[in-house]
């Protein structure tokens, strides 16, 4: 048996998705558990979504609703038929022998759950979250006990996530700047920036070797090689062509577009005479 | 919880909700959260709105859900669309949740939906999720939305729900290196119209509706609980995946080629309204021509027979002689402008952008 299991890929919306109903469990609840789907492949489980289901935990007994899991599962996979009940989640630090009982229900539903733990409460002042799978333990033919493994966590993300991402990661700094959601030029000119602090990071690094504060590490400087190298050699009136070319085409586009904008709206003043 | 659904004519049925106005389940439940950080976003709009929604508040949450549903369920298929979930506060619309609406492969799918809509709210009412439903997602090809389904979606859902928008998603410029999400109300005006059903261009001119005044965009800002934010400052930590930096890519011909070809359609289809139109209008001259000379010359056989000391001829029913044609119905025409509109804006964007990055091109080049 291995003793690494399958990694476990994340996708940030489920993580999301279980703070949110953590924020908004049931007065007096501790901790919030849910379903989650996604994919699995052969060395790796892919979570991409998640729903919370609702239960009541108290000293000696727990209950889920299990109806209501059943019901949801049935709902996502209309839109998502892809996807199957791979595991479960609990907000919370520890794992309590409630976690074993309602562990034995899902895997009764999937193939070797997995238990993913997030903690919201943010108990050793970070949000841990890790993923276990249960393996039996102890002696055979005694009782037999449950011994949940950790397993690798991993975050991926599509592109177009990323980008969404990198927007939400944005109001993380707490400022007053109004950020363009849809215009134009201000974005490329961000993206500019961002690369403008990159270079002076960079730029600081060389002064210090140059000066001797910092010894130099060849592949660093491999990489500046392939970085400046990257700006391609071209002859200067090959590239003025080009560009001029291109910067062309693009003036043609706009003022046939601000053309055809104007035509429309002569349109309109016609007919509404 | 049941209500009455009126039906929208091609996707979305709607659903009345069983509160209006505040969600009392959200002040019940114990939500840990409060003012947080925010990202103001000022769109451009028109002056000020008149409208009862001056701006919309998204969570992180259903920003990374419609990306998420389009990624796994849209590609190749026209539209993928979604309920939006949250409520109202003061003058903004505040979205906290959303869920996807599985795609239309069968032709069962009226009964389905309606269901469908009615057990996902119910369930999300049992884990204190906002159910108050306040508008729906789509999804969008290269900006071309403005078609009559979506009129008629929300103006039912508006009819219904006050302050309800529909919130575009493109994803195509979105994989160039920034979120393009747009809402968008229909102007009173426009509602006034689609409840008279009046097309024609005699309604509209009394409403004086351009294409510019169809729909008004809603800034959107977007905002995390504490928790989220919590959990991005983490995600930064540990995630690897490096940054691709797509918005400084510099080859614009693919992008541009199919927005014009889609402009260059829709120009076509304004030409094939505008000829219908201007064959009713020279239809309608031709007909006031002949009622014109119909009634010169019973006026002048009326003169005659009077002089001869006939009885004149009865004054027939003009209009039944001359039936009017039909006027052609101008809301076609009206969002074909208004769809060749908002292509012209993206494709201007889209050169604005690509200039500077040709201009930054040519300084790195200058310095080489």
């Amino acid at each position: 048996m291995s003793v690494f299991g399958p990694v476990v890929k994340i996708h940030p919306v489920v993580l999301a998705s279980i703070s949110d109903s953590y924020e908004r469990r049931n007065e007096g609840a501790s901790r919030v558990i849910g379903t989650l789907l996604g994919t699995i492949d052969k060395h790796s489980i892919e979570v991409t979504n998640c729903f919370s289901v609702p239960h009541n935990e108290s000293e000696d007994e727990v209950a889920v609703d299990m109806e209501f899991a059943k019901n949801m599962y049935e709902l996502h996979k209309r839109v998502s038929p892809t996807e199957v009940i791979i595991g479960w989640y609990a907000t919370g630090f520890d794992i309590t022998e409630h976690s074993v009982l309602i562990h034995e229900y899902y895997s009764r539903e999937a193939t070797n759950p997995i238990h993913l733990t997030v903690d919201t409460a943010l108990q050793s002042g970070k949000m841990n979250i890790r993923a276990y799978v249960s393996a039996q333990m102890g002696v055979p033919g005694k009782t037999v006990g449950v011994m949940f493994t950790p397993l690798t966590v991993k975050y991926i993300h599509y592109d177009t996530e990323r980008i969404g991402m990198d927007l939400l990661q944005r109001t993380r700094l707490a400022t007053t700047r109004t950020k363009g959601l849809t215009s134009d030029l201000s974005q490329v000119g961000g993206a500019a920036a961002r690369i403008q602090d990159m270079l002076t990071t960079v730029l600081a690094y060389i002064e210090d070797v140059l000066s001797g504060k910092v010894t130099a590490d060849n592949s660093v400087g491999r990489f500046l090689m392939d970085l400046v190298n990257k700006v391609p050699t071209i002859s200067a009136e090959d590239f003025e062509n080009m560009l001029n070319s291109n910067i062309n085409d693009l003036l043609m586009v706009t003022y046939l577009s601000n053309l055809t904008q104007a035509q429309i709206a002569l349109n309109e003043k016609l007919v509404l005479l | 919880m049941k209500g009455d659904a009126p039906k929208a004519e091609k996707c979305i049925t709607k659903f009345f909700p069983p509160f209006s106005g505040v969600d009392q389940h959200r002040l019940m439940s114990s939500r840990k959260e409060s003012t947080s950080t925010s990202v103001a976003a000022m769109a451009s709009t028109s002056g000020t709105l008149d409208s009862p929604v001056k701006q919309i508040q998204i969570e992180g949450l259903v920003v990374l859900k419609i990306i998420k549903h389009y990624q796994e369920e849209g590609q190749g298929s026209e539209v993928v669309q979604g309920v939006l979930l949250g409520l109202v506060v003061d003058d903004r619309l505040e979205i906290t949740n959303c869920f996807p609406f599985p795609q239309h492969t069968e032709d069962d799918a009226d009964f389905d939906e309606v269901q469908y809509q009615m057990e996902m709210m119910r369930s999300l009412r049992h884990v204190n999720i906002d159910h108050l439903h306040v508008g729906w997602y789509q999804s969008t090809y290269y900006g071309s939305f403005v078609s009559r389904a979506l009129l008629d979606s929300q103006f039912s859902y508006q009819h219904a729900i006050e302050e309800s928008v529909v919130l575009i998603y493109d994803p195509i410029k979105t994989a160039q290196g920034s979120l393009s999400l747009k809402a968008y109300r229909l102007t009173p005006k426009l509602m006034e119209i689609c409840k008279e059903k009046d097309f024609t261009p005699e309604g509209l001119k009394k409403a004086s509706i351009g294409f510019e005044n169809m729909f008004e965009e809603v800034p959107i800002v977007i905002k995390n609980s504490h928790l989220i934010s919590v959990l991005m400052w983490e995600l930064e930590d540990k995630s690897t995946a490096a940054d691709k930096h797509e918005l400084l890519n510099l080859s614009s011909s693919n992008h541009l080629e199919k927005s014009l070809q889609l402009l260059m359609d829709r120009v076509d289809d304004l030409n094939q309204e505008i000829v219908k139109y201007n064959t009713y209008s020279r239809n309608l001259s031709k007909q006031q021509q002949q009622k014109h000379q119909y009634i010169q010359r019973r006026q002048q056989e009326n003169a005659q027979r009077q002089s001869r000391g006939e009885p004149p001829l009865p004054e027939e029913d003009i209009t039944k002689l001359f039936k009017p044609p039909q006027a052609p119905p101008r809301m076609d025409s009206l969002l074909i402008a208004g769809q060749i509109n908002n292509y012209c804006q993206n494709v201007k964007e889209f050169t604005s952008q690509n200039l500077g990055k040709l201009f930054m091109a040519e300084a790195l080049q200058g310095h080489n």
